[in-house]
């Protein structure tokens, strides 16, 4: 069991930080062990955010070392970027071992790579739009502590996750990024059971996993085929016949959102969709938590595959 | 239809071991659980659960009732799961809103109606009563019940009544796949279409369809509507104001009964026999 909160603005910014930490506290039942939040802000033309984290939050409490070794790491990360040519807007740590990384025009394949060959180093995410926050701890908790409150934009997606078939460990929490494709983050609550399959097709045409969470595969899965040339619609029904076991996803693109039930509907989603805002989450109790009056939802049906534009 | 199956379905008796005890008619009709609380249906009450969890609200009905009211509104239930489960009493019970999963289960004896939608599992193990409920419904609605009318005026999701035992499931809008999953017992009216693998490995029961069928489950099997079924087809209907019209064009589900391998031995016996 995991819980997955989605929302869009159509057409306007708002206050999705705060509304993605009510959603996703309300689904906390589901999965206590670690919240994610994607969230597509504004962004700006030229520039690339980079989410770094430089060890994970249980090796801060190991070793008398570890705090030397996450300023060392950070030290050889402004240095990676600097030998790399690229032009820094800002660094601003969100944890002691993590931060956001602004930078012009970049955030290519290569450069990930640079950055993660560091020891314990992982880019969480890179995109105009996309930030991806994780950590242990539910929404309330992950919210304060990276200050989600204030985060303003169009659309986003969410996870609580109980960890059942990897570690309890920012790495293996949702959501996922899907490397090297920027912009494009993935939640899912279920099981696949071709992931060792399909990942070994994945990595054989060079795609890296960092973790060994089947949900890390849906995110590869569908970029890839976006970047062959399908849209975020066709590759979410390609996925269906193509991932085998049982699910519901949401993944995210800098301009639209959809979701995807496998052929048995195993897994819960309840959907609301209003003219300027869509929400969708594994139980109701999420979207009520924004919206306190009465609305009209449905659940989406076995197979069913829905895609939204942002504007 | 040459081979008459709704008919064998009625001939045959199911022979064997069972511990299931029956009551006359007349004892079923008055029986009462040992703690059940005499309520009167003109005693009216009516609270608003906003700013209650769901065991607030569901203490706050048990304490009405305890009161002696017959008649409870909860407005503003919020979607929160597990609301009314367990009633086993005499109850009107009217609920202004949404539930989340679980609403409703495990009843015996209340009459339930909903304004809004609710989530998985609605009515699950229910044994009695009635469960009406005015939008949609969320998959596994009415999982394993033994009895009473479970109503969804809208759309309903996927595994309706899997494992049902007895009872009536009427869906007013269409269905997920594998309604009727392991269907064992009772009767589905599903006025929309129904989904995928319909009747999937049903040991029993009906099951009517007033719309399109995606395809039939294992075991399920076409079969011919007689008088019988149109007359409580129609009774049905009329009971929650649906459209009788659909009727003639409906098409009735049962079991193959091809995967039927009951063995009425224990192991242990069996053990000896072999």
């Amino acid at each position: 069991m995991c819980g997955l909160a989605g929302l869009i603005h159509r057409g306007k910014n708002a206050d999705i930080g705060s509304e993605m930490m009510q959603m996703l506290q309300s689904l906390k039942h589901r999965g206590p062990d670690s919240t994610g939040f994607a969230l597509y802000g504004d962004g700006k033309q030229d520039v690339t955010i980079l989410r770094i984290k430089f060890a994970e939050q249980a090796d801060m409490h190991s070793g008398f070392d570890i705090h030397q070794k996450v300023i060392d790491r950070k030290a050889e990360m402004k240095r990676r970027l600097q030998e790399r040519g690229v032009e820094v807007v800002a660094i601003e740590d969100a944890t002691e071992y993590s931060c956001r990384v602004s930078i012009k025009n970049g955030g290519d394949k290569k450069l990930i790579d640079y950055l993660e060959d560091i020891d314990e180093v992982e880019v969480l995410s890179v995109g105009r739009n996309l930030e991806l926050i994780k950590d242990l701890g539910d929404a309330q908790t992950v919210g304060d502590q990276y200050q989600l409150s204030k985060f303003n934009g169009t659309h986003a997606i969410g996870h609580t996750r109980m960890a059942t078939e990897s570690a309890v460990d920012i790495r293996s929490a949702h959501p996922y990024w899907a490397y090297p494709f920027s912009d494009i983050s993935v939640v899912h609550n279920g099981q696949l059971t071709n992931y060792w399959t399909m990942r070994r097709a994945m990595e054989r045409i060079g795609h890296r996993f960092l973790s060994n969470c089947d949900s890390e595969l849906i995110a590869v899965y569908v970029a890839e085929r976006m970047e062959r040339g399908d849209d975020l619609e066709t590759a979410m029904r390609r996925s269906i016949d193509e991932l085998d076991g049982v699910f519901t996803y949401f993944i995210a693109t800098s301009d639209a959102l959809g979701m995807a039930k496998d052929v048995m509907a195993a897994k819960p989603m309840v959907l609301y969709e209003g003219d300027d805002f869509i929400a969708m989450a594994s139980e109701e109790v999420a979207i009520r938590s924004i919206f306190p009056h009465e609305i009209d939802t449905y659940d989406p049906y076995d197979g069913e595959v829905l895609a939204w534009k942002i504007n | 239809m040459e081979n008459k199956l709704s008919e064998k379905m009625r001939g045959e008796e199911l022979v064997g071991r069972s511990q299931q005890m029956f009551f006359t008619p007349e004892e079923e009709e008055n029986f009462l659980y040992p703690d059940s609380l005499e309520v009167d249906f003109d005693k009216t009450a009516e609270f608003d659960a906003a700013e209650m969890n769901a065991s607030e609200i569901n203490k706050k009905i048990r304490a009405l009732m305890a009161d002696g009211v017959g008649t409870i509104t909860v407005n503003n239930p919020g979607a929160q799961h597990s609301i009314a489960a367990g009633i086993l009493n005499r109850l009107k019970l009217n609920i202004n809103g949404s539930l989340g999963y679980f609403g409703c289960g495990l009843i015996d004896g209340p009459v339930i109606n909903i304004s809004g939608r609710v989530g998985w599992s609605c009515g699950e193990n229910m044994m009695s009563g009635v469960i009406e409920i005015a939008k949609n419904a969320g998959s596994t609605f009415g999982a394993a019940i033994r009895g009473g009318d479970l109503v969804c005026h809208g759309d309903v999701g996927g595994r309706t009544g899997i494992c049902m035992k007895g009872g009536t499931i009427i869906v007013g809008g269409r269905t997920g796949a594998f309604t009727g999953f392991m269907m064992q017992r009772g009767r589905m009216i599903i006025m929309g279409d129904a989904g995928n693998n319909l009747g999937d490995t049903m040991y029993d029961g009906m099951l009517f369809v007033g719309g399109k069928i995606s395809s039939l489950g294992v075991d399920a099997t076409e079969a011919e509507m007689n008088d019988m079924d149109v007359r409580w087809l129609t009774s049905k209907l009329k009971l929650y104001n649906m459209d009788t019209s659909k009727i003639k064009n409906m098409t009735k589900i049962v079991s193959g009964k091809q995967l039927w391998n009951y063995d009425n031995l224990e192991p242990s016996e069996k053990k000896l026999v072999l």
